[in-house]
């Protein structure tokens, strides 16, 4: 991982200025240059983590590659909000197949465009956690097994939105969706279930795995870019708030976001050849519960009383995280630096 | 056995014939037994019914002999050729041949032939040369252009060697035969089960 | 070239001369002779430029091609039975999108119970997905067919199935005259797709469409199923004029002028109904056959000029609408609803069940004797079914019936063997 350091953030929020930084450390969106490769006109939800994450992927997608890229899109909110016939937001070309086949069907772009020697151009082959964990996991795990030319994004937002949030593979414990209600003597979803795809992914030994949020943006990017430099299967799996299925003020996707990685939730992290090279470190270590009260997904975890059982689980996730990926020490949270990823 | 029923096919189509070859259909599984059909005609074959009633038998494997009904359905003025080195009476099917006219009933011993040219136990090009050379029904040439088309190299020459002496072997068998033998004019052409 | 060939071979020798550029392969009986091929043309460079993807399973085979193919890629794969099943909502989605690309189905059986043997249930269950189907008689037929299918697929942009026989094609080894490389070229133009994936003109392919045009477009792949209906018969004379043998086309006519009877099938089974034919003309009947080359677009215009002077129809077909019955014969009967003709339904072959000509014989001279039911399954033991439906009658637990009815069949089989060696007992 290529960190450098950075100095200048927004006292409170993290955020890094990109006015602040010197022209060739801003990010792609605030180039006005940048491809704008989901634009404005869509259909989601304010605040949408999501909308978020895939505008900020391709555009980086793009400046890696000279705006050689194609996309492909499982079924989801990302595929409904942005293509209501016969508008469509997506300004790169973009292939709709079914849910569970994304993979497959980047496989095939990757194939042709090989096949008519055009390797110039890039595939990013993109689905939320369903299409990812679920329903799109054995086409995922061909892909990466066959180590296709393909960046793999996931927009996590741990449950089925499009359809109304119902659990899937990426719920974390206890959350509330509308088939793990918050009700019974174990409200919400259900501990020891669920996969980490970002460690399945480095078990296939692909040659690039990284998280990210919608929080760290610079990270997010070079990330993206990094992945571009790549052949092979890459996979990006990105955290998205969803306001919808969260119960979260669209106001605060991108604060939870960053709190899901403060707490040690959310590692953040890259791995090449399926070994981790880096990890962002957390740098104001809060409890989980300064996540958690921000979403009414986790609501009766705290009324109609306090459910400290649950809390401590939630908490040695956390814990277990930060230990296992090596997310926090003293020195990091004294410097208060934001590290991002950077060209050396 | 499915090789033997296709090299059959392609030595009946050089020698200008319909043929057409296929197996007893089943999933992939070595040692079990294995039964495959060809079909030669001089018209163009349409039908697509498994065969029944053959006018030809060829027995790869005698171990199989007693446990199978294998001599159910053969045409009696057809052909039976089996790969032994011993005689019908140790084999304890002097009855069963008893339906079959002499000329026509006869065994070659493939696997040895194969074994002393090649080395290996493949009784295919043996079978279809002596069956050639009983039959009378495909040339002992265009088993051998079957064999050098399947077959590259070394393999096929020796293939083509282990042709030519069964093919002697199973005409000698035969000329003996007919001598204290009269000779059967009976003229099936027709399904052949290999 | 004509070739003593396997019919797997054949197919994969006649795919490799259209120059696929991206062929997907997943193993399920009884295709997998022909990938299998292909993929050795790929590895030696024969078939070049071509990328030969061994993908996870079936759903991920046609996911592949929808990707290939909106790329602009000629792609190709084949698959059977539980592969179709598997990947079913991948070929909807193929068909929906209007992507070309060629699948042969080398036709299977489903499950369950599991059988790995010849019917055409797995082409029926897809015969509302927009797919064409074209259906193989002999192996020079499927050799030729995926040829014109290329052809078709790209020119209107559906995709294309070729339907052959599992087993009793794919594995059948006869001649067949194999298309030359000079040929194909001639006949199949580069693929230039109606709608690509390009960095310089982006489109968005696969976006939603609500109520206000969802009739709309799905009206346009039934008016591209029509308009295939027309360029069918065109393509399969300029294929003659290429190749010098006629192949494909709607329909297929044998000895039906002024045939009192006709007999409809599909596939290789016609074949055995051709030779059976032959001989109850030899007897005196007035009979004829119709086979079904393209059985989507259902040529309804065709079926009804050559069978609405028939006396009667009796269509055998190897799949059946449970609790309906025969499938080819609705579509037969609803092209034959201006006419007076009686029809019948008759089931064979389902699940690899030899169609001997024996049996075809007697079930015609039936027909002809107006002896035969509307619905007809052939050579069905009537005796074991009535046996299980008196089982389960009995008991509320009569246990699984696919392994109650076998059991009953091997106690027959050992019965009647008794008996014979009863009866050649000396004495």
């Amino acid at each position: 991982m290529t960190f450098k350091p950075i100095k200048f953030y927004q006292t409170g929020s993290f955020a890094v200025g990109n006015r602040l930084l010197s022209e060739n450390l801003r990010t792609v969106q605030s180039d006005i240059a940048r491809s704008d490769s989901l634009t404005l006109g869509h259909r989601a939800c304010q605040g949408c983590g999501e909308a978020l994450g895939a505008r900020y992927a391709l555009d980086a997608a793009m400046r890696a590659t000279g705006n050689k890229v194609l996309a492909t899109n499982a079924t989801g909110c990302l595929e409904v909000f942005t293509t209501p016939y016969p508008e469509t937001s997506w300004q790169i070309p973009w292939l709709h197949s079914v849910f569970g086949n994304t993979a497959a069907v980047a496989t095939g772009i990757a194939a042709a465009l090989r096949a008519k020697g055009r390797q110039d151009i890039r595939v990013v082959a993109q689905a939320g956690d369903g299409g990812t964990e679920d329903i799109g996991f054995g086409c995922l795990s061909g892909m990466f097994e066959r180590n296709d030319d393909v960046l793999f994004i996931c927009y996590d937002n741990q449950a089925y939105m499009n359809t109304g949030v119902q659990r899937s593979g990426a719920t974390p414990p206890a959350a509330r969706t509308a088939t793990t209600e918050a009700v019974g003597s174990e409200p919400g979803n259900v501990f020891g279930q669920g996969k980490n795809l970002p460690q399945i992914a480095m078990a296939h030994e692909i040659p690039y795995v990284a998280t990210a949020t919608v929080s760290e943006l610079h990270d997010l990017e070079a990330k993206v870019e990094k992945a571009m430099t790549i052949r092979g299967a890459r996979y990006l799996h990105i955290l998205v708030p969803c306001p919808l299925g969260w119960g979260s003020e669209p106001s605060a996707t991108i604060r939870i976001a960053r709190l899901a990685k403060e707490t040690g939730l959310f590692p953040v992290f890259e791995a090449e050849d399926g070994e981790i090279t880096g990890v962002s470190k957390i740098r104001h270590k809060l409890p989980v519960e300064s996540y958690l009260l921000e979403q009414r997904r986790y609501a009766h975890l705290f009324a109609p009383t306090e459910n400290r059982d649950v809390l401590d689980k939630i908490q040695a996730i956390a814990d277990r995280n930060i230990v296992r990926y090596g997310l926090w020490d003293q020195k990091t949270e004294e410097d208060g630096n934001m590290s991002i990823a950077t060209e050396q | 056995m499915v090789t033997a029923a296709e090299l059959l096919s392609v030595a009946a189509f050089l020698d200008g014939l319909h043929a057409q070859a296929f197996p007893s259909f089943g999933s992939e599984r070595m040692g079990a037994p294995v039964v495959a059909f060809c079909r030669i005609s001089e018209k163009n074959i349409r039908t697509r019914e498994p065969i029944s009633s053959p006018d030809a038998l060829i027995i790869q494997d005698v171990t199989l002999i007693h446990q199978l009904d294998i001599f159910n359905g053969v045409n009696p003025d057809g052909f039976v050729l089996v790969n032994t080195s011993r005689t019908f009476d140790e084999l304890g099917l002097e009855e069963f041949i008893r339906r079959f006219d002499r000329t026509r009933a006869l065994t070659v011993p493939a696997t040895e032939i194969a074994l002393e040219h090649l080395g290996k136990p493949v009784a295919n090009s043996a079978l279809l040369a002596g069956f050639a050379a009983m039959s009378n029904e495909i040339s002992l040439s265009s088993v051998k252009e079957a064999i050098s088309r399947r077959f590259s190299g070394m393999i096929a020459e020796k293939n083509a060697e282990i042709a030519q002496s069964a093919f002697d072997y199973v005409a000698h068998e035969l000329e003996s035969t007919q001598a204290s033998t009269s000779l059967s004019t009976s003229n099936a052409k027709g399904d052949l089960d290999a | 070239m004509l070739e003593q060939i396997e019919g797997s071979r054949a197919v994969a020798k006649s795919v490799a001369l259209c120059r696929p550029e991206v062929i997907c392969a997943y193993p399920i009986s009884p295709q997998t002779h022909i990938v299998e091929a292909l993929g050795v043309l790929v590895k030696t460079g024969e078939l070049a430029p071509c990328e030969f993807i061994n993908v996870e399973s079936e759903f991920a085979a046609m996911s592949v091609l929808i990707g290939a193919s909106a790329t602009g890629g000629r792609a190709y794969t084949a698959t059977a039975s539980q592969g179709l099943l598997f990947m079913i909502e991948a070929v909807y989605n193929a068909a929906g999108l209007g992507l070309p690309m060629v699948m042969t189905l080398a036709n299977r059986a489903i499950g369950a119970p599991i059988n790995i043997w010849n019917d055409h249930s797995d082409a029926m269950a897809v015969r509302d997905s927009g797919w064409i189907q074209l259906f193989a008689e002999t192996n020079q037929d499927a050799a030729d067919l995926h040829i014109q299918a290329f052809r078709l697929s790209e020119e209107i942009s559906l995709p294309v199935m070729v339907c052959m026989d599992g087993f009793i094609l794919t594995h059948a080894v006869e001649e067949v005259e194999m298309p030359s490389q000079e040929h194909v070229d001639t006949f199949l133009p580069p693929f230039y797709p109606r709608q690509v994936l390009d960095t310089e003109e982006p489109v968005s392919i696969g976006a939603m469409v609500g109520p206000e045009a969802f009739a709309e477009v799905r009206y346009l792949a039934h008016a591209k199923q029509l308009l295939a209906k027309e360029r069918i018969p065109e393509i399969s004379r300029e294929f003659e004029s290429v190749f010098g043998h006629s192949a494909g086309g709607l329909i297929s006519a044998y000895r039906l002028e002024k045939a009192e009877t006709v007999v409809v099938a599909m596939g290789s089974v016609l074949g055995t109904i051709k030779d059976a034919v032959d001989d109850l003309i030899n007897h005196g009947i007035n009979i004829g056959v119709l086979g079904i080359t393209t059985f989507r677009p259902f040529p309804l215009e065709e079926v009804y000029a050559r069978l609405s002077g028939a006396k009667r129809v009796v269509t055998i077909e190897k799949a059946f609408a449970v609790g309906m019955g025969g499938i080819l014969a609705t579509d037969v009967a609803t092209a034959l609803s201006r006419a007076q003709v009686d029809q019948y339904s008759v089931i064979a072959g389902l699940g690899g069940r030899p169609v001997t000509k024996a049996s075809v014989i007697s079930l015609l001279q039936d027909a002809v004797s107006s002896k035969l039911d509307p619905l007809t399954f052939m050579d069905l033991d009537h005796e074991v079914v009535k046996k299980e439906i008196a089982r389960m009658n009995e008991s509320g637990r009569s246990g699984p019936p696919a392994e109650n009815m076998l059991r009953e069949m091997q106690l027959k089989t050992f019965s009647k063997q008794k008996e014979r060696a009863a009866s050649e007992e000396p004495g």
